[in-house]
């Protein structure tokens, strides 16, 4: 009989640890590590648990009852009731169909200005590095901020839109222009898209600052036009860079609420009445919680989804650094 | 004749940056011409343009105010120091207790670890709108509605995921063979973290804090939902609150725009060239 066999297999990981004096009872060095990574990670863990993880469970469990605010008010379970009245509502898809338009058109503005101003910042013009210098302002403008100059902007009694178009000879008058009902989304996704437009100049110059300039060149050689070199070699190299600040804007733009509460508060007459807006009144203002709870429930849905397409994309091993 | 024509092409290109000048430009500089004025040149038409007769006053009522201003600019002064300190104490926690996970999450290999980055990417996704109900609910029967505790907690909800996420790219581009020598030194996992990844990941750190900081200072629907009173009323809901009315100093709120952006206008020029790692590691923004 081989008794080298009955021996217990050596653990390679015990092996490895430093001085092992009482190798039977010490945690091997992978155990100690996992126990010093659960050490490291339970704080930020309960934090997030806390905070976002249960809530969220809390909201979607809200959302199958009826439950208004106040003193008193009894939560009564109606199942999918809140959702059914949800899509009954016209308001509901009128508003759906706000927030997309708002996200398509400030997006894609944002995109294709943002790819101009990038390719424009690739030229490298007389001033190019002070340029993307600039660009930074917009962005780092808090929100509420940009919403309010903006709305000083539109202002009928002393906004800059006023004074420049009257100097220019363009209105006799000065209109008030954020009362004007299908002015009123336009003039919001202007103030969005000076306040995001440079994220999307940023990301997409500091990708195309990585690429090989060679590749332009031998185009160039090879007797490509400045279109084809933009439409065949940059704009392909591009995509992935593309495709982050078009995933992010896009989550981002569905659920705006902080611009549209400052500019128009919705209106007029809803004519800005965003989906994340219909939840803020119905969870507070209107206290229709149940409601909230389901509408909500719905964004996180449309966001969680657009968040896995973005993990698949930005999730992919060979592309980490 | 080829000199000609490269010099024509700069020239063409300048022009193209005039227009994105102006864009970015306009805005701002109205805002700060307007902040700088009265409010009889502000209604003056034809504009003003550049005040005839520039004042500081609306900067120097919000800095120091007296006993003789209005109660707009007085409010404000206390919203300010409001989001100063909310926003730093989570810059600071999120800091303090994101660093550790991000590097348990990026080096230390355990169970469910891949499962935590996920979650915690999922979380960064969750829009404050679905959390905003039970929040609410829990912080009004724990009476923490209008304390400034309630706006540090609840801004875990973004802030935390997003520095956890920042760091752990930061500490990717630790070489792992710095790590390997202080372990082979004797070193124990806490010591590595402290002694080795953290002291030279002091460039992440500072800009990841930078990233929070903003992010906490840009908060406005939490803010909106959770203060009412000068105990815990943040700059933007101040700046809210004032936009909606008519009232009497508009040209003092101007300057208080202007005083809320200049502290992440700042941050974000001296730390610009993190700007675009900072972007893509969070990728959204508010």
């Amino acid at each position: 009989m081989d008794l080298r066999y009955k021996a217990d297999p050596p653990n390679i990981f015990e092996m490895t640890a430093i001085s092992p004096t009482r190798p039977r009872r010490r945690l091997s060095l992978r155990q100690q590590d996992a126990r010093t990574a659960w050490l490291l990670v339970i704080p930020s863990l309960v934090v997030i648990l806390g905070v976002a993880l249960w809530p969220i469970i809390y909201t979607f469990i809200l959302s199958f009852y009826h439950a208004p605010t106040g003193i008193n008010q009894v939560r009564t379970f109606v199942g999918l009731g809140n959702f059914i009245e949800m899509v009954k509502d016209q308001t509901f898809w009128e508003t759906i169909g706000r927030t997309m338009y708002f996200t398509v058109a400030s997006v894609g503005l944002e995109m294709v200005l943002g790819m101009a101003i990038a390719q424009l910042i690739h030229f490298h013009p007389w001033g190019w590095k002070f340029l993307r210098f600039c660009l930074i302002i917009p962005w780092a403008v808090p929100t509420i901020v940009n919403g309010a100059m903006w709305r000083w902007i539109y202002s009928a009694d002393f906004g800059a839109l006023n004074s420049l178009f009257m100097q220019l000879g363009l209105i006799k008058h000065y209109i008030p222009w954020l009362t004007l009902p299908n002015l009123a989304m336009p003039l919001v996704i202007l103030a969005d898209v000076w306040h995001m437009m440079p994220f999307v100049a940023l990301i997409l110059q500091a990708a195309l600052a990585t690429l090989p300039i060679e590749l332009d060149e031998a185009a160039a050689v090879d007797g490509a036009n400045a279109f084809q070199r933009f439409w065949q070699i940059r704009l392909p190299l591009l995509r992935p860079a593309i495709l982050v600040a078009l995933i992010a804007r896009t989550v981002d733009a569905f659920r705006v609420f902080d611009i549209v509460y400052i500019l128009t508060s919705s209106g007029p007459a809803n004519k800005t009445l965003t989906i994340t807006y219909l939840t803020y009144l119905n969870s507070f203002p209107w206290g229709k919680q149940g409601i909230g709870a389901a509408l909500s429930f719905l964004i996180s849905i449309f966001t969680i989804s657009m968040a896995l397409i973005f993990i698949r994309f930005l999730y992919r091993p060979e592309e980490t650094q | 004749m080829m000199v000609y024509l490269k010099l024509l092409r700069k020239l063409l290109l300048f022009l193209f940056t005039l227009p994105v000048f102006f864009f970015i430009f306009f805005p701002v500089l109205w805002l700060f011409s307007a902040s700088l004025s009265t409010q009889v040149e502000l209604f003056a038409i034809p504009p003003h343009w550049i005040p005839q007769h520039p004042t500081l006053q609306n900067y120097l009522d919000i800095i120091f105010p007296s006993l003789a201003t209005s109660s707009v600019p007085r409010t404000y002064a206390v919203a300010l120091i409001n989001s100063i300190k909310i926003a730093s104490a989570v810059t600071v926690i999120s800091i303090g207790i994101g660093s550790l996970a991000a590097y348990a999450l990026v080096r230390i290999p355990f169970r469910f670890n891949r499962t935590i980055q996920l979650g915690i990417i999922a979380t960064r996704m969750i829009p404050e709108v679905s959390l905003i109900l039970p929040l609410f609910i829990i912080a009004s029967s724990l009476r923490l509605i209008n304390k400034p505790i309630v706006l540090i907690v609840t801004y875990m909800s973004f802030a935390l995921p997003y520095a956890i996420w920042m760091m752990a790219a930061f500490f990717q581009t630790v070489p792992i063979e710095l790590e390997d020598a202080a372990r082979i030194d004797g070193c124990t996992r806490p010591g590595i973290l402290f002694r080795v990844v953290l002291p030279i990941s002091v460039p992440g750190l500072v800009s990841t804090a930078m990233f929070t900081f903003l992010l906490a200072w840009d908060e406005f629907f939490y803010a909106l939902i959770f203060t009412s009173t000068l105990a815990a009323k943040t700059a933007p809901v101040a700046i809210a609150e004032f936009v909606g009315r008519y009232a009497v100093n508009i040209n003092g709120m101007m300057a208080g725009g202007i005083i809320a952006a200049l502290p992440p206008v700042i941050l974000a020029l001296i730390f610009q060239r993190y700007i675009v790692s900072g972007m893509t590691a969070g990728a959204v923004k508010g």
